[in-house]
C-alpha cells in the first residue's frame, strides 16, 4: 500500500531539509520514492502542518530493578493518574514512574517512536528487558552499566591485556543485549560498598587502586576500538555536588580526545559562589563543550513539581537521601556488579536550589552551540517526567515565555546564572536535531531519525501552532514502521516496538575465564547471566534490531 | 530458553535453575531416572520434592468430571463474565503466568493478589513508608564478615542458603577471606549447617521471640544515636549482650541482617521490618551494612514484581472500574474471602501442590499442579505444568535483582498457566 503525506513543511536535518514543503511516501513500512505515476492509496493531505521523524529520547529510564522499587515505594505517584482499559490499550497508572504499558503509550501521543534505558545493571538485564517488552508501542535500548563491577575493575587493577578488556565489554553488550555502555559515578558504586564515602576524577579506589580517570579512559577507549557507535555514556564523579563543574571540566579535557557523551550534565555544572555557596557553572562547561568536538551530551532538565530520583549511583543517592520527599528511600548494593539509589524528589520553584538547577539546565541548552551535540532530555524522572518536554521545547523556542516563567521562580537564583541575559530562541530545525537526527546518528540508529528515501516511516505530523506546547503535546498523526498509531493525540493502533542492539566482535574465549569466574564468586552461571536473542523476541512479543558497528581495531 | 543444550546425552541438563524456592539456585544437574526426572548434583530437599515429582497428566475438569480442555476454558470463562466480582488469587506462577493473568484481570474486572502476600507486604508496607538500604546474594557472597539472622529459620526456608551464601570458602577479595561471626536473633533457629565449616568463626545465639525482636532493634538504633537505655532487659536479652552486638555491627566492615517476612507472623510484624531497616539505613551513616530479605517461594517476588510494572502497584490491585485500584487493605485476598466480598475464586498455583486454595464456599476455577489437593471440589479444574519442569519461563529471585530461565525438563502434555489464561481471556 502506497500512502502519500501531502504538502507539509519537513523538517529533516539528518538530509539538510528545513522547512521545506514535501511530500513523503511510505511503502512497506518504510519511505520511497515511486515511480511518478504510482498509484496513491491512501493519501494525507497535511498542508501548513509540520513533519518531523519520531522522537527517540537517548536517555529515559524506563525499565529495571530501580524503575520498579520506584514504582513499588510509591503509589501516591499512581493515585488519581489510573488508567482505565480500553479495547485497544491496557490499564496503567503512575505520573513521574509509570507503568510500563502507560509509558509507551504517553511517548507516542508525543510523538516519540524510541526511547533508550540508560542504566542496565548486566545482572538485573532480563528483567529490564522484560520490563521494555511491556511498554507498548515504542522501540527500546538499553546501556548496559560498566565500571564498578569486580570482572572490569580486577582486569584493570591486574593490567590485564587490553585486547581482553574489549572483549569483556563486547561480550558484556552480547549478553545483555545492549547497545551501548555506560559508566556510572566511574568506580563509586564499587568504592561505596567498601565504605569510601567519595571518589574525585583522580583518587583511588582503596581496594582495586584504579581511579575513575582509568576507568572512562578504558572504557571509552575500548569502546571506539571495538567500533561501537554510541561513544562511552558517562554520568560522571561527584553528582550534585556543588563545585563539581570542575570535575567535568576536568574529564572533558582529560578525555584526550576519544569520543564521550556526557549525560544529564545539567547535574554535572554547579558552582560554588555566593552566600549560599551554590551557583551555575553552564557558562565555562558549554564552553567546554563548544570547544570539544569530541563530546556530546544531554541536559537532564529539572522540572518543577514531583518526581522520583532513580540512579545506578548508589554513593551519590545515599547523600540525597537526606532530602527525600516524601521522607522515604531505597540504596542497594547489588551482585558485586552495581548498585542503585531511589529517593523520591521534589523540585519547587521558590526553592533557590532547585530554581537555580532550572536555570543551568536552560543555560545548558542555550549556551552550546551545536545541537547535534546536546540532547533533549529531563534523565526521566530524575529532573522530572518526560511527559514534560513540550513544555521544556516551548521554554527553548519562546523566550517571552521564558521569561515569564522566570517571573515565578526564586529571584536570587537568577542572580547566580546567566540565564536572564540569554535571547537565543531555538528553531524547529534545531529542535528536530536535538529531539530526533542528533540522538539517532549519536545511537548509530541506521534508517531512523530522518525522513530520506530507504528510512524506516517514523513519522509525526503537528499542527504549526505557535503555542509549542500545544504543538508538540498533541501531534495531529504519529507513523510507526508506516502504521498509523496516533491520530490528534489518541492512540488508534497498538503495535509492539523492536530493541536496538549492537554488537562488537569479540573472542569467544573470553567464555572459558568468565564461566569459571561466575562459577567460583557468582550465584548465577554464566550461562544462565546471558540472554538469548529467544527471550527479546520471546514468540513475536518484541523483535530485535541489530545496528551495525565499525569493524574493530585490535 | 534452553540457552544450554543437554551435554551429557539426552535430557541430562546442566545449569539447571530451580523454581521450589525463592533463591532459584541455577547450578543443579537432572537427568533421567526410569519415568521421571532426578537430581544429580546441587539439590535440597525442596528441589528433589519438586523436580522428582512423577509426571501425572490428569483432564480437566467440570464439577469433578473429565472434560476436554476447550471445554473447561469455555466454562471458566463464562464464570468470570457472570461473575460479580473474581478473586484472581494465589499467583503461584512464572513471569509469563503473572502478565497473562493481570490481563485477564483487566479484562474480568477483578482483583489480583498472591497467596503470601501477607508476608510480602510486611515488606512492601516498610519500602512505602520508609525504604531501605538491602543487598544481595552474591553481594553478601563475597562481601559481608558479619551475618545477623533475625527470627527466621533459614535452613528450613532456604536448605542452600548456609552453604552457598555463608559458608562459601572463595571470596572474589581476598584468597584467605577472613572468618565470618554468624549471630541468630530468634527462637529455635538451625544453626547445624554452620558447624565445622571453615570460613565460620564465632556463631552467637540469642533467644528473643520474635515479636520482641523489633525492641531489640529499636534499642541498638537508639543506643547507635548516643541515647541512655535505663534497664537490663532488652527484649529478653541482657543489656550487654545487646552492647555486644551493637559493637559488632559497627566494627563490621560490610554487615548483613537476613529477616523474612514471612515468618513473622504476629500483628504489625511490618514494624519489626520496619525496625531492622531503620537501624540498617542509620549504621550507613559512618560504616557500610545492609539488610537482605528472604523468601520469595511459590513466585511471590515475581508476582509483586510484574503486577508493580504493569498496574503501577504491588498485587492487591482492583480492575472492578476498568482502573487498576489499589488499596492494601480492602483487596486483600484473604480479606476478600472472609469477607464473602468475591464470588468467584480464580486459584493459580503451579509450583508446589502444598499451595492449596483457602477453603470457600464460593465456586472456583483452578490451575493447579496436578497433585494438588483442594478442600473442596473446583467448579473448574485445570492442571497445568510447572515452570522450569514442565515447560520454560522466568522467574525473579528473592532479592529482585536477578531474574533466571527457567527450562523444559521433560516432555509433558501439560499447558503453561499462561497459555490457559489467555485462552480464558480470549473466550471471555
Amino acid at each position: 500500500m502506497l500512502i502519500k503525506l501531502t504538502g507539509g513543511k519537513v523538517y529533516d536535518p539528518a538530509n539538510g531539509v528545513d522547512g521545506e514543503v514535501r511530500d513523503i511516501f511510505i511503502e512497506n513500512g518504510r519511505i520511497v520514492s515511486p515511480e511518478p505515476n504510482a498509484k496513491v492509496d491512501q493519501e494525507y493531505a497535511l498542508h501548513g502542518r509540520v513533519i518531523m521523524a519520531g522522537g527517540i529520547d537517548p536517555h529515559s529510564h524506563i525499565g529495571g530493578g530501580k524503575m520498579n522499587i520506584a514504582r513499588m515505594m510509591l503509589p501516591e505517584d499512581h493515585l488519581g493518574h489510573e488508567v482505565a482499559r480500553t479495547e485497544l490499550t491496557r490499564a496503567g497508572a503512575g505520573h513521574a514512574v509509570p507503568s510500563t504499558m502507560l509509558t509507551g503509550y504517553r511517548y507516542a501521543e508525543m510523538g516519540y517512536t524510541a526511547a533508550f534505558e540508560p542504566a542496565m545493571l548486566p545482572v538485573n538485564a532480563r528483567q529490564t528487558h522484560m520490563e521494555m517488552a511491556d511498554t507498548s508501542i515504542i522501540d527500546k535500548g538499553a546501556f548496559a552499566m560498566l565500571g564498578s563491577d569486580d570482572f572490569f575493575l580486577r582486569q584493570l587493577a591486574g593490567k590485564a591485556d587490553f585486547s581482553a578488556i574489549k572483549d569483556y565489554i563486547a561480550w558484556t553488550m552480547h549478553a545483555t543485549q545492549a547497545i551501548a555502555v555506560k559508566v556510572v559515578n566511574p568506580g563509586g558504586i564499587s568504592a561505596f560498598k567498601f565504605n569510601q564515602r567519595k571518589l574525585d576524577l583522580d583518587e583511588k579506589h582503596v581496594y582495586y587502586g584504579v581511579t575513575p580517570r582509568d576507568i572512562i579512559l578504558t572504557l571509552a577507549r575500548g569502546l571506539n576500538e571495538l567500533g561501537v557507535v554510541h561513544p562511552l555514556h558517562v554520568h560522571g564523579c561527584n553528582l550534585g555536588v556543588p563545585g563539581g563543574y570542575e570535575t567535568t571540566l576536568d574529564t572533558i579535557k582529560g578525555s584526550e580526545g576519544l569520543p564521550i557523551h556526557l549525560t544529564h550534565i545539567q547535574f554535572h555544572s554547579y558552582g560554588t559562589e555566593g552566600d549560599l555557596k551554590f551557583s551555575s557553572a553552564a557558562a565555562p562547561i558549554a564552553e567546554a563543550i563548544n570547544q570539544h568536538k569530541n563530546v556530546s551530551c544531554d541536559v537532564g532538565q529539572v522540572m518543577f513539581g514531583q518526581t522520583c530520583t532513580a540512579s545506578g549511583d548508589s554513593m551519590r543517592q545515599f547523600v540525597t537521601s537526606r532530602s527525600a520527599d516524601p521522607k522515604k528511600w531505597v540504596v542497594m548494593d547489588i551482585e558485586c556488579d552495581a548498585g542503585c539509589g531511589v529517593v523520591p524528589f521534589k523540585y519547587r520553584d521558590k526553592s533557590f536550589v532547585n530554581a537555580l538547577q532550572w536555570a543551568i539546565g536552560l543555560e545548558l541548552f542555550l549556551l552550546v552551540n551545536d545541537p547535534w551535540r546536546l540532547f533533549l532530555t529531563t534523565d526521566h524522572p530524575n529532573g522530572g517526567p518526560f511527559t514534560w518536554y513540550p513544555h521544556l521545547i516551548r521554554l527553548l523556542m519562546d523566550k517571552n515565555f521564558r521569561q515569564d516563567m522566570m517571573q515565578k521562580i526564586n529571584p536570587d537564583a537568577l542572580k547566580y546564572s546567566t540565564l536572564a541575559s540569554l535571547d537565543r530562541e531555538y528553531t524547529l530545525y534545531e529542535i528536530a536535531i536535538m529531539t530526533r537526527a542528533g540522538p539517532a546518528k549519536s545511537l548509530g540508529l541506521v534508517d531512523r531519525g530522518h525522513l530520506g528515501v530507504g528510512a524506516w516511516a517514523d513519522i509525526t505530523v503537528y499542527d504549526d501552532n505557535p503555542d509549542r506546547e500545544a504543538m508538540f503535546s498533541t501531534p495531529e498523526l504519529l507513523f510507526k514502521n508506516g502504521e498509523l498509531i496516533v491520530r490528534n493525540g489518541k492512540i488508534i493502533k497498538v503495535v509492539n516496538g523492536g530493541t536496538h542492539v549492537a554488537r562488537p566482535n569479540y573472542d569467544p574465549g573470553i567464555e572459558r575465564s568468565l564461566k569459571r569466574y561466575f562459577e567460583d564468586y557468582h550465584t548465577v552461571r554464566m550461562e544462565n547471566f546471558r540472554l538469548t536473542d529467544d527471550e527479546i523476541i520471546d514468540g513475536g512479543r518484541g523483535s530485535l534490531i541489530i545496528q551495525p558497528t565499525r569493524a574493530r581495531a585490535a | 530458553m534452553n540457552s544450554q543444550k543437554s551435554s551429557n546425552g539426552a535430557n541430562h541438563f546442566e545449569n539447571v535453575a530451580c523454581p521450589f524456592c525463592g533463591l532459584h539456585c541455577d547450578d543443579l544437574e537432572i537427568g533421567p531416572s526410569g519415568d521421571g526426572l532426578k537430581v544429580l548434583k546441587n539439590g535440597c530437599a525442596k528441589a528433589v520434592a519438586g523436580f522428582e515429582r512423577p509426571l501425572v497428566e490428569p483432564n480437566p475438569q467440570v464439577d469433578g468430571k473429565d472434560v476436554s480442555l476447550d471445554e473447561a476454558i469455555a466454562t471458566a470463562a463464562r464464570l468470570i463474565k457472570e461473575s460479580r466480582l473474581p478473586i484472581f488469587g494465589g499467583l503461584g506462577t512464572d513471569i509469563d503466568g503473572v502478565r497473562s493473568v493481570i490481563a485477564l484481570a483487566e479484562k474480568g474486572g477483578g482483583i489480583v493478589d498472591h497467596a503470601l502476600s501477607d508476608g510480602s507486604y510486611r515488606n512492601y508496607r516498610v519500602m512505602q513508608s520508609s525504604g531501605w538500604v538491602t543487598t544481595t546474594l552474591t553481594e553478601a557472597r563475597n562481601r559481608a564478615d558479619l551475618f545477623i539472622i533475625a527470627g527466621c529459620d533459614v535452613q528450613k526456608m532456604h536448605p542452600r542458603f548456609f552453604e552457598r551464601i555463608v559458608c562459601n570458602e572463595a571470596s572474589m577479595f581476598s584468597d584467605t577471606p577472613p572468618k565470618r561471626t554468624v549471630v541468630f536473633i530468634g527462637e529455635g533457629l538451625d544453626h547445624s549447617a554452620l558447624k565445622g565449616q571453615e570460613r565460620i568463626g564465632e556463631v552467637i545465639t540469642l533467644p528473643v521471640k520474635a515479636e520482641r525482636i523489633g525492641e531489640v532493634l529499636d534499642t541498638m538504633r537508639a543506643l547507635n544515636k548516643g541515647a541512655t537505655i535505663p534497664g537490663n532487659d532488652i527484649g529478653g536479652l541482657p543489656r550487654a549482650a545487646v552492647d555486644d552486638l551493637l559493637a559488632r555491627c559497627k566494627a563490621a566492615s560490610y554487615g548483613v541482617i537476613v529477616w523474612a517476612p514471612s515468618s513473622l507472623g504476629f500483628p504489625s510484624a511490618d514494624l519489626t521490618v520496619q525496625a531492622v531497616n531503620e537501624f540498617v539505613k542509620e549504621i550507613n551513616l559512618t560504616s557500610r551494612f545492609a539488610g537482605l530479605s528472604l523468601g520469595g517461594s511459590e513466585g511471590s517476588t515475581s508476582a509483586g514484581a510484574v503486577c508493580t510494572w504493569q498496574s503501577g502497584f504491588p498485587l492487591r490491585v482492583s480492575y472492578t472500574s476498568g482502573k487498576p485500584d489499589y488499596d492494601v487493605e480492602r483487596y486483600s485476598l484473604n480479606r476478600l474471602l472472609f469477607a464473602k466480598e468475591g464470588d468467584l475464586l480464580l486459584w493459580l498455583a503451579s509450583f508446589s501442590p502444598d499451595l492449596t486454595p483457602p477453603d470457600t464456599d464460593i465456586p472456583m476455577i483452578l490451575l493447579g499442579t496436578p497433585s494438588i489437593k483442594p478442600a473442596r471440589t473446583p467448579k473448574v479444574y485445570i492442571p497445568v505444568g510447572t515452570p522450569g519442569v514442565d515447560h520454560t519461563g522466568v522467574l525473579m529471585r528473592v532479592d529482585s535483582a536477578v531474574s533466571l530461565p527457567l527450562r523444559k525438563l521433560r516432555q509433558s502434555k501439560l499447558p503453561s498457566a499462561a497459555s490457559v489464561l489467555e485462552k480464558i481471556e480470549a473466550a471471555l
